[in-house]
């Protein structure tokens, strides 16, 4: 199924020429494109893509990679699935316009094990590209030499955090790194390494395609562009949508036809629970930022079920290089075991709030230093229902 | 394991590492096409991995264990990886799990005794808006109900 409605900017058929267009540009006049026209990532992190391709562009080295983060793993997360699936092209351009944009010649996808089905797809697909000669040597009679090769991952979580991706392709643990060093200066086998999210390089390719003021028509403020959300749960149209940042919840809620929400989960488990008394919240990285999972909850679930299984995602998914986040997660889990039996003291519960601040703060990386927060958002908004009644 | 098939897990290992590279980043790929084949990384395995890659063999351990695709212990040939997380749970994931385990007369994490089967979890796996979702293999199901669940199983019997 491709996205519902991709009528805003994700329109395939109007970027056919992106990578032609981009390669007649300057590498420098690319980064400038996407600086001015705001993109920021996609992945969840929203890093200012210009910087970090600038970044990679300035550092001299003998060798740069390109890395497409298709490790999607968010719970609750699935439009870069549907991207590479359905709006290939888009993808593969962007990262090529990515290569051009650092002088890079090498690119791997790093595609989640989970999606292997989609394997022979692509390869086929980046064949035809090779055939059409937009991948491989001297691209379109540029001189340009750029390559994508696809590399499959294992079924970890964490590697979806882009040092520990880079970790895994080297043939590592999945554990992440301490930054700095960055990526754009140290990366996959210490060269200078882009790392962008799946969605991040096909709207990096649309804003070379159409340019950088088309792009900032969409969106608000500091929030430039439209956002491709996977919705699911409770509604009656689950699927990737498209839509311009700055949405509400509550609009959201209305185009999937869900009646009965009563919560709603932005940014997968990492995210943030959303009570019905705030959905006139707005999906932007300056209110609820997201990698794009939306999950819907009727009123007729159960929070603290909810909750236990996000905590029981970390407990297993956390690398164990860190205490705040290997030991923090089993205790918030042992906790709401304790809520369920109606053992846990409200001074107990305030306690591990305490320590799910602290794992924010001290955690390595982002899995831990965002794994408490349904912890929190939970507890905090539903606490009449998850604990008080208990 | 006979000496025989030693012989030949080291000659396999050896064709992939000549196709992969003897570096440390064909590991990953080299114990994905292990694991492919053969349903799990043994102990020889792994030293012999080791020693083409020119690392010590506990390099490789610490990649197996990390890595939830990767198994030192024989699985069956088809495994079965039903989604546990939050909307596939929400879309009563419990009841397909009863009703493979009912059908298979094993549990989650079990592995029949002709070595056909093994049923595990996983967690979320992208299909969150077809619901409940499991990967036999790397084949895709969705939409999922009891019944559905158990006659995709059969088709693999
Ligand atoms: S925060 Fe968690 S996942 Fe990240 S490095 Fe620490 S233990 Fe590993
Ligand atoms: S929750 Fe089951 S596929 Fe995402």
């Amino acid at each position: 199924m491709p996205i519902m409605n991709d009528t805003i900017q994700f329109n395939v058929g109007e970027h056919r020429l992106a990578l032609e267009k981009a390669l007649k540009l300057t590498p420098q006049d690319i980064v400038m494109e996407i600086r001015e026209a705001g993109l920021k990532g996609r992945g969840g992190a929203g890093f200012p893509t210009g910087t970090k391709w600038l970044l990679a562009l300035s550092a001299v080295a003998e060798k740069k990679f390109v890395i497409c983060n298709a490790d999607e793993g968010e719970p609750g997360t699935f439009k870069d699935r549907v991207l590479l699936d359905e709006y290939t092209n888009l993808v593969i351009d962007g990262m090529t316009i990515g290569g051009y944009a650092i002088q890079a010649t090498e690119g791997i996808i790093y595609l989640r094990g989970e999606y292997k089905y989609l394997l022979n797809k692509l390869e086929r697909f980046l064949d035809e590209k090779r055939e059409n000669n937009q991948l491989g040597n001297n691209i379109l009679g540029t001189g340009f030499n750029f390559d994508i090769k696809i590399r499959l991952g294992s079924g970890a979580y964490v590697c979806g955090e882009e040092t520990a991706l880079i970790e895994s392709l080297e043939g590592h643990r999945g554990e992440a790194r301490n930054r700095p060093p960055f990526p754009v200066n140290t990366g996959f086998m210490g060269y200078p390494t882009i790392v962008n999210n799946v969605e991040t390089f096909a709207s990096a390719a649309i804003i070379i395609s159409k340019g950088a003021d088309w792009f900032k028509k969409i969106g608000i403020s500091k929030s430039y562009g439209t956002k491709l959300v996977s919705i699911s749960g409770d509604c009656k149209k689950p699927g990737v949508y498209e839509v311009p940042f700055g949405i509400s919840i509550r609009d959201l809620l209305k185009m999937v036809e869900a009646d009965e929400a009563k919560a709603v989960q932005v940014g997968g488990a990492s995210g943030q629970c959303v009570p019905e008394s705030q959905f006139d919240r707005k999906i932007s990285f300056e209110d609820l930022s997201t990698g794009g999972s939306v999950m819907i909850f009727n009123k007729s679930r159960d929070m603290l079920h909810i909750l236990k299984n996000f905590m029981e995602f970390f407990v297993e998914e956390s690398c164990g290089q860190c205490s705040p986040c290997r030991i923090g997660n089993k205790k918030l889990l042992e906790g709401i075991e304790l809520i369920e039996q109606g053992k846990c003291s409200y001074t107990y519960l305030n306690e591990l709030i305490e320590l799910g601040k602290s794992m924010q703060l001290a955690s390595k990386c982002g899995l831990g230093q965002s794994s408490p927060n349904p912890f929190i958002s939970i507890l905090t908004n539903f606490e009449n229902e998850v604990f008080s009644t208990k | 394991m006979l000496v025989s098939e030693k012989h030949g897990l080291t000659a396999e290992i050896e064709s992939l590492a000549e196709k992969y590279g003897r570096t440390r980043e064909a590991l990953l790929p080299i114990l994905q096409e292990i694991q492919m084949r053969h349903g799990y990384i043994s102990e020889f395995a792994q030293q012999e991995i080791a020693n083409f890659l020119d690392i010590h063999p506990v390099e490789v351990y610490g990649v197996v264990t990390f890595y939830a695709f990767l198994s030192r212990k024989p699985e069956g040939r088809y495994i079965v990886k039903l989604c546990q997380t939050i909307a596939c749970d929400l879309a009563d994931k419990e009841a397909i799990a009863r009703a493979i385990e009912r059908e298979l007369n094993i549990k989650f994490g079990e592995t029949t005794q002709d070595t056909k089967f093994t049923l595990q979890y996983i967690n979320c796996m992208g299909m969150c808006d077809q619901g409940p979702a499991m990967l036999v293999n790397d084949d895709v199901y969705t939409h999922l109900t009891p019944h559905k669940a158990v006659e995709i199983i059969k088709s693999y019997k």
